[in-house]
């Protein structure tokens, strides 16, 4: 083993104190280290995007961060977006009810980089969604059912803070 | 269709919920206690002899467990090489991979040596410092080249550099040439790259010495393939070996393929004793994953004054890259489709594959029938230029009809079964398309454009491709004592929806409750013999022999609850998990029940003198090729400044017989048509003189992103088949096969007032700038 060195961050709402190898990208740490695979890696260059994660509520890519780099901060994972076990987001409530995945490998990333996104425009024009996920690869569905997911989820969103 | 539960609905998919909460289970996913994890030593070079492997050094790092390379598999290995090759006769050469590199490497990313470690770290570390000494030697690039006198040799011990070659056609087309009206040639290049399914190649083994057994969990499309070549390889028997597929992201045709590092790694595990585990980065992807790259066409067409095809006759080179990972099909594939959906009174094509030193190819999504559509699409757009006919009326003119299906062609398939265009409306087809893109309309518009200095084009094309490629796909439908209904299939699933489309054919007999049946697929355990997911045969095949297998279940269960029940089968309905007397809700008996009946009790007669078991194993018997069929029209903008080109409109049409599931065959259409947006713009798989390649990440390779990708509107049409008992025919590379003819028709058409003539794809901005140029240079 390398050098290590003791970090401490949560995760999905629980506080983890490990000691990682310094050379560990985050998502590898997040993968092997504390066995939360949900979050994938297609590229390991920056480019794909399946490996995004929300660090302090913003979307980054995992690959491109070393885990130490995580230390003290606040990660959200795909295993943590649902509000409990046996509900999902409206998000992902909008993925399968638009078909906005087949093999599943790029879409933790989609779901992330979108959460992030319908955050911030909450109301958002096709144009802009496809703009958002421009940074995430998919090469099963052709966006088309992703973009309307994500159209759909918006309205969903809207209406829940309206009720 | 009215009165189905499930069969033929939008229901949502069953894979969904895992996927997107993080609970899938992929290749990568799969963390074993103790496992150890691989890195490959690969090729740095196109074509150069190994004059020595120092590892000593790699060996002794800390954290390091084994360093392989042939000579340590050898004492190991039954049979050293990869032997996968589909049979032919056309072969000038066999060219099976070896396990590891054989003295002599190939193509760069040829593995080498595999390195074993305590974490992927170390191994790529260890592997970086495990000294390989190279004789380089002259590397062949390029297919054409390759087939010059003089060319250097791909393998040195290779006579020359041909792989395979045949030909095929009918009709008299010498003469049909000889004296034909008009006829018009053309050169093109044709190039495809990578699947680059989002997910790499992967596998995980071990060796359990209590079963003596080894376990490869691998993201392949096909266990049983993989299961019969390790025991060929390592000498095992059936009950040695077991393949299973987890979730996999993405397959596209590579990962149909058995590789070189799934044999390493079943091995390194076994002689370790520990788990190990290999997952590709993005780089040994682009350069150890095969892929489908160049095809040089030249090409005739014959028609008359009217534009009615007289003949079509030419020659292909196929790059077939270094060795042999499957076999002549692509190449195949390519001829044979050109002229299908077409009236084409003589045929013939003469095609060589040329060895290089190149990452083997093997199919990708669409498997060489974009390239083959793309060769008659061409042609067609050039006659009809030339003779001054709308580009859809000559199509009008040589379409095939429907009355005259079945239309046998003069054509047979690689295992000599006659083509057959079983059904379809291929004309009515193209009429949609055209409605739905205002093609007549787009005279005018284009004029309007022009006025405004903008340069829009419209394009078609047409297309017919075969599905469902036999011989079988084994379903075993099983009720248990739990009442559960498993399916059980050699199917393959990497995203198609493969349990859900099983799912909605085995409820529909079994009861309508989705949630009371489980599919297990890509196990070599769960059912002897399987073929996997390629060639859009899935639903065709496996869900073929699952509706058999559901109905002799269901029969049978009604007979052994009619008995139970002492009421007449007629009488009965099968309701949820429980078969039920048709309006007397209360006489009924479960599903489960009605299994333990027939699971048998030491001493007593089954009931009604039924056999044992609540299941059914069906092999649905394919010889023919289904023909899926559909015309894709295309409006674009280009730039002529940057060469840029922006879809206004994309419109696709297409005929899959019966559908199972609407929004999956949906998803389907439209990820091919992005796959096949990324063949015609932006995906360029380079290598330089030395065979080095060029483009080895995804900056330098383009895949579409949403914001390039249009807004796909589909139009369905459904003929159902007479080949199978569904209907139905496969849909999964419908999208790709007529994408690349129908945007490069659109951008001619675009920059017509130029003069510009296209003979390519991809074709990538800076080429359309340059075209614009040389046509405008020409003309002043």
């Amino acid at each position: 083993m390398g050098e290590t060195k003791k970090i401490s961050l949560s995760v999905n709402g629980k506080t983890y104190e490990e000691e990682v190898e310094v050379r560990f990208h985050l998502a590898d740490f997040l993968r092997q280290q504390l066995g939360l695979t949900g979050t994938h890696l297609g590229c390991e260059h920056g480019v794909c995007g399946a490996c995004t994660i929300l660090l302090n509520g913003r979307s980054v890519r995992s690959c491109l961060l070393l885990a130490v780099q995580a230390d003290g901060q606040e990660i959200t994972t795909i295993e943590g977006i649902a509000p409990s076990e046996d509900e999902m987001h409206p998000l992902q409530e909008a993925f399968r009810d638009n078909h906005g995945l087949q093999c599943g490998f790029c879409t933790p990333g989609m779901l992330t980089t979108l959460i992030e996104f319908l955050g911030d425009n909450p109301d958002p024009t096709e144009r802009e969604v496809r703009e958002a996920i421009s940074g995430n690869l998919c090469r099963c569905t052709g966006y088309q059912g992703i973009v309307a997911a994500a159209l759909d989820a918006a309205q969903r969103l809207r209406e829940a803070k309206g009720a | 269709m009215s009165g189905w539960k499930v069969f033929g609905s939008r229901v949502k998919r069953l894979e969904d919920p895992a996927l997107l909460t993080g609970q899938g289970r992929f290749v990568d996913d799969i963390i074993l206690p103790e496992m150890l994890h691989a890195a490959f030593v690969r090729s740095p070079h196109g074509h150069a002899k190994i004059t020595e492997i120092d590892v000593e050094q790699a060996r002794s790092m800390d954290g390091v467990h084994a360093v392989y390379t042939l000579n340590d598999f050898r004492p190991h290995l039954a049979n050293e090489r990869l032997v996968v090759g589909l049979p032919s006769p056309a072969y000038k050469q066999e060219l099976d991979r070896p396990t590891l590199a054989d003295g002599e490497v190939v193509y760069v990313g040829e593995p080498v040596a595999i390195v074993v470690a305590d974490t992927r770290y170390i191994a790529e570390d260890a592997a970086a410092i495990v000294i390989v000494d190279y004789d380089i030697l002259p590397a062949v690039a390029d297919c054409r080249a390759a087939l010059e006198d003089g060319s250097p040799l791909a393998h040195s011990t290779s006579p020359h550099n041909i792989l395979a070659q045949f030909d095929m056609g009918y009709g008299e087309v010498d003469a049909v040439f000889e004296s034909a009206p008009h006829v018009y040639s053309e050169s093109m290049w044709q190039h495809r790259g990578g699947s680059h399914s989002i997910e790499c190649r992967g596998a995980v083994s071990f060796y359990d010495p209590t079963e003596d057994l080894l376990t490869l969990y691998s993201a392949t499309q096909a266990a049983h393939t993989a299961k019969n070549v390790l025991i060929d390889m390592l000498g095992l028997n059936e009950n040695q070996i077991r393949v299973i597929i987890p979730d996999v992201g993405g397959g596209f045709g590579p990962k149909l393929v058995f590789y070189q590092e799934d044999v390493s790694v079943v091995l390194a595990a076994k002689l370790l004793g520990r788990p190990v585990k290999w997952t590709e980065d993005r780089r040994e992807h682009f350069i150890s994953t095969t892929q489908e790259r160049d095809q040089f066409w030249e090409v005739e067409i014959a028609v008359d004054d009217d534009g009615k095809i007289l003949g079509i006759r030419g020659s292909m080179i196929h790059d077939h890259g270094a060795y042999t990972a499957r076999g002549i099909n692509l190449a195949f594939n390519s001829a044979l489709i050109v002229s299908l959906p077409y009236d084409v009174p003589c045929y013939y094509m003469d095609v060589v594959l040329a060895v290089t030193n190149k990452v083997p190819v093997t199919p990708v999504r669409g498997a060489g029938h974009p390239q083959g559509i793309f060769v008659m699409e061409r042609l067609l757009d050039r006659a009809a230029r030339e003779l001054g006919i709308d580009r859809p009326e000559i199509r009008r003119r040589n379409l095939i009809p429907t009355e005259q299906l079945p239309f046998t062609k003069g054509l047979k398939t690689r295992g000599d079964a006659p083509i057959v265009l079983d059904s379809g409306d291929y004309l009515a087809c193209m009429e949609d398309a055209l409605e739905r893109v205002d093609f007549g309309g787009f005279p005018a518009r284009q004029k309007k454009a022009l006025e405004e200095g903008r340069y829009i084009g419209v394009g078609i094309a047409n297309y017919v491709k075969g599905t469902g490629r036999g011989p079988f796909e084994t379903v075993t439908v099983r009720i248990g004592p739990s009442g559960k209904i498993m399916v059980y299939s050699g199917a393959a699933a990497m995203g198609q929806s493969t349990h859900t489309m099983l799912t909605q054919i085995v409820a529909e007999y079994l009861g309508g409750d989705m949630s009371n049946v489980e599919v297990v697929t890509g196990d070599s355990s769960v059912v002897p013999m399987g073929i996997g997911g390629s060639a859009s045969r899935q639903t065709v095949t496996a869900g073929s022999s699952a509706l058999l297998a559901a109905q002799e279940v269901r029969d049978k269960a009604l007979k052994i609850a009619a008995h139970m029940l002492e009421a007449s089968e007629e009488d009965l309905e099968i309701e949820g998990s429980e078969i039920r007397v048709k309006g007397v809700p209360d006489l009924k008996v479960g599903l489960g029940q009605v299994a333990h009946a027939v699971a048998g009790t030491p001493g007593y007669a089954l009931p009604g003198g039924i056999e044992p078991g609540m299941e059914a194993t069906k092999n649905f018997m394919i010889d023919d090729l289904t023909f899926v069929n559909g015309t894709a029209a295309v409006e674009v903008e280009v730039d002529p400044e940057t060469g840029k080109v922006s879809f206004v409109k994309y419109v696709i049409v297409h005929d899959c017989g019966t559908v199972v599931n609407p929004m999956i065959v949906d998803g389907q259409v439209i990820g091919g048509t992005a796959h096949g947006i990324g063949n015609a713009l932006f995906e360029w798989m380079g290598y330089d003189e030395s065979a080095q390649p060029i483009t080895t990440n995804f900056a330098e390779y383009l895949l579409v992103s949403a914001p390039e990708m249009p807004h796909i509107e589909l139009g369905h049409m459904e003929s159902p088949t007479p080949l199978n008992p569904l209907g139905v025919k496969g849909v999964g590379e419908c999208g790709v096969v007529p994408a690349p003819a129908a945007i490069i028709s659109a951008v001619e058409n675009a920059l017509s007032p130029f003069g510009v003539h296209i003979d390519q794809v991809p074709l990538r901005p800076p080429e359309i700038v340059e075209k614009i140029q040389r046509a405008k240079a020409l003309a002043s």
